[in-house]
């Protein structure tokens, strides 16, 4: 019997678009000014574990969790984000 | 000593419980940020409460305010009040208060939610890594608190923090050198050099100015900066974050024991239902109809009507008083018709608006507020607003008075200002009577869609206004929407009731001296004749003078005759007060009776009394409004060009309407 892999498919996407309860990890953080240092200062830095909650009625803005918390915040400004995301499903076995 | 912690930490709830009634509220000065003090109960200690902040960068207002206190007051002892169910990035801030070279207390807060969820937390370990004294506290039920004044007591007087060890690596090499380049600019300025090579090399064109730094020694900053990207990979700011959340992180991991969760929690439970991409909407509208319909329905209008009788009353008995005492019948004119009946109509309005404030307060403490903000972010957007504006947008169509000063929580000055622009063109209540007593006279029959039209078309104007001012003043950045999305809970009442009380306080003030020198003006305007005799007749009087120079440029608009003019002056002061100069300067007092609708009908035409409702509906908020939103803008130029703006806008919507109409035949 094969033995059960696990598809361990890393694959790196901005954070709004992020699917509902996918996770991840935030590899790189752009934007400038004064929207940058607010996201360094929440805690969103490289390593961080972030996970997509929901999405507003709308659209916009999105929740997610990280560092322990819920945050919100715009598609916009969330698009700064990249974030390798962890999507381990274990195969099924044959 | 200074409280200082992140927004939602429970600051504001241990600052109610140390100081009790004792505390005053202002303002700091040149910005909208509330400033909060006060003296422990029992102790000779002052507390200031610092506005809730995240981090010490220097870019919002809270931010330096806060930053400014600790280096220039220099309060004898730092409380930093720590969440402890987010304990990683609140701990975040104190890296940064450790800095300041101020004696620190860590409060850990909110110990009562950590043990019902089963969590632990090692504060010997943790006093032993930072350094500091720890004191568990619950701010809401009051627990350690005793020993946390214990622990400030202890720490007072004693030297700064021991520095604890964050920054490895190039960027502890670049701050090394910055600091040792920097040391003579801080020794001059008495800055901790610690926390200047920290911002320094984050970035803080404040902190340069402060030092006054040369130019050879901003390029070895900039240089040290270029270093720590290279080598780091990332850029500084994200460099220092990246490291102060790594310490925090392992440090959290070894103080924390946390259980596995079972099951979801209840804030999650709750916000499935309540930002349901189908039920959010409608649930918001159901919430705000409840807070609307509380205040100005049944409830709300019992208070006002209560209020009213017994101002009434009162009035009555001076009057008759005064009579007795042979005043002369100025000064009862002045006292009775002038000063008690205009700050009684606008009197007899605040219970609701205090009821309005307690509901909308309920709704912000539980948390409630947050999701709303969540939910409208995205329509709001569209026409230049954020989501937290719908606040006050929703408080203006009750009364603008409050909304205005509810601008405050917005942190974007060009929100603010966006909002303010904006709020007058909602139908506040006020303007009610106004509008009912026209649809009586008529439009009995179409009632009900007069009403909403009216309603509609203020909401159009506002939006087109925002969109407007959107599209022509391109400067401030927008400010980040990123909000933290509190746990629900339960709101206390004795913290809303402080609160209440500063509105009541605010509101007795403004009323005392706006409101008091504009009602006696406008009596004094309408009870004396150009030469100066004191007459009952106010068709004599000055006021009815002054409307007659204005009729004309009231005339394109179908109502060019001074009683109009004279009415909508009146209004300015209280718009409910459009009805009650209609009725006497139509000689039709004693209620609404018959005989001001006839008087209107042979006065009107159903155009031009649409016409009349548009430009009621759109000019000049009443004095008190006026002013709230002239303190908010914090610009006369803004103030003056809003107002230009809304005379203008009202004359151009009425005149479309009732020339479309002469047009159309309908006149």
């Amino acid at each position: 019997m094969q033995a059960e892999e696990e598809e361990d498919t890393t694959v790196e996407k901005t954070l709004d678009r992020l699917r509902i309860g996918q996770q991840g990890v935030v590899t790189h953080i752009g934007g400038e000014g004064v929207l940058h240092r607010r996201m360094a200062d929440m805690g969103i830095t490289p390593g961080a574990r972030v996970m997509m909650r929901r999405a507003a009625p709308w659209g916009d803005p999105i929740q997610i969790n990280i560092r322990g918390y819920e945050l919100t915040l715009r598609k916009a400004e969330a698009k700064n984000i990249r974030v390798a995301v962890e999507a381990t499903w274990p195969r099924k076995r044959r | 000593m200074a409280l200082v912690g992140n927004p939602n930490c429970g600051k504001t709830t241990l600052f109610n419980q140390l100081t009790g009634s004792s505390q005053s509220v202002g303002n700091w000065p040149g910005v909208t940020v509330e400033r909060k003090e006060g003296m422990v109960r029992g102790e000779a200690v002052t507390v200031v409460d610092l506005p809730g902040i995240y981090s010490l960068s220097p870019y919002t207002d809270e931010e330096i305010v806060a930053r400014d206190f600790i280096l220039n007051q220099r309060p004898d002892v730092i409380v930093n009040i720590v969440d402890v169910t987010n304990l990683e990035r609140n701990l975040y801030l104190t890296t940064q208060l450790f800095l300041l070279g101020r004696p620190i207390v860590v409060a850990l807060n909110m110990m009562d939610v950590l043990e019902k969820k089963g969590e632990h937390i090692g504060c010997k370990v943790l006093q032993e890594k930072l350094g500091v004294p720890i004191a568990p506290i619950s701010a809401s039920k009051g627990l350690g608190i005793r020993r946390l004044m214990d622990c400030v007591h202890r720490v007072a007087g004693t030297g700064s923090p021991n520095k604890l060890e964050i920054f490895t690596g190039p960027v502890q090499t670049a701050l090394e050198s910055i600091e040792r380049s920097i040391s003579s600019n801080c020794a001059k300025g008495d800055i901790p050099p610690s926390f200047a090579a920290v911002k320094l090399l984050e970035g803080d064109p404040p902190m340069e100015r402060t030092l006054g730094l040369r130019r050879d020694q901003l390029s070895r900053i900039h240089h040290w900066s270029e270093e720590v990207k290279t080598q780091w990979g990332m850029d500084c700011e994200m460099a220092v974050a990246d490291q102060r959340y790594r310490m925090l992180c392992s440090l959290c991991r070894q103080v924390i024991t946390k259980r596995p969760v079972v099951g979801i929690p209840l804030s999650e439970r709750i916000d499935r239902v309540v930002t349901n991409p189908y039920l959010a909407f409608p649930l918001f509208l159901l919430v705000m109809f409840a807070v609307f319909g509380i205040t100005f329905g049944p409830v709300g209008s019992w208070m006002q009507d209560t209020a009213a009788s017994w101002i009434g009353a009162f009035t009555k008995q001076v009057q008759v008083l005064l009579g007795q005492w042979g005043a002369s019948s100025w000064s009862i004119g002045l006292l009775c018709d002038g000063i008690l009946a205009g700050i009684g109509s606008v009197v007899s309005f605040f219970p609701q608006i205090l009821l309005l404030f307690f509901l909308l307060s309920l709704l912000e403490d539980s948390g409630y507020m947050a999701r709303a903000a969540f939910i409208m972010d995205g329509p709001l957007r569209k026409i230049g607003l954020t989501g937290r504006a719908f606040v006050p947008m929703l408080m203006g169509f009750g009364c603008t008075v409050p909304a205005a000063l509810s601008t405050r929580t917005l942190d974007n000055a060009r929100d603010r200002r966006t909002v303010l622009w904006i709020l007058p063109f909602l139908s506040c209540s006020a303007r009610m009577p106004v509008y009912l007593l026209f649809a009586s006279a008529f439009f009995q029959r179409g009632r009900v869609l007069l009403i909403f039209f009216l309603y509609f078309l203020g909401l159009l104007v506002a939006i087109l206004s925002a969109l407007l001012l959107k599209k022509t003043v391109k400067d401030e950045q927008e400010s980040p929407f990123m909000m933290e999305m509190p746990p629900y809970h339960l709101p206390t009442l004795r913290g809303i009731g402080i609160h209440l009380w500063d509105k009541i306080k605010d509101f007795a003030v403004r009323a005392g001296t706006i409101l008091l020198g504009a009602t006696v003006i406008i009596w004094f305007l309408k009870s004396f004749t150009p030469a100066l005799s004191f007459t009952n007749d106010s068709s004599q009087s000055i006021l009815a003078t002054i409307g007659g120079i204005l009729a004309p440029f009231l005339a394109p608009l179908g109502f060019g005759d001074w009683r109009s003019a004279v009415a909508l002056l009146t209004g300015l002061m209280a718009k409910e007060s459009v009805v009650g100069t209609l009725g006497v300067l139509y000689g039709a007092t004693g209620g609404s009776g018959n005989s001001l609708l006839l008087a209107l009908r042979s006065a009107y035409t159903p155009l031009s009394a649409l016409s009349f409702l548009v430009f009621v509906l759109l000019y000049l908020p009443c004095v008190a409004a006026f002013s709230a939103m002239t303190r908010e803008m914090r610009s006369l130029k803004w103030t003056l060009a809003a107002a230009i703006y809304q005379l203008g806008m009202a004359w151009t919507v009425s005149f479309a309407v009732y020339q479309t109409g002469m047009l159309l035949g309908l006149g």
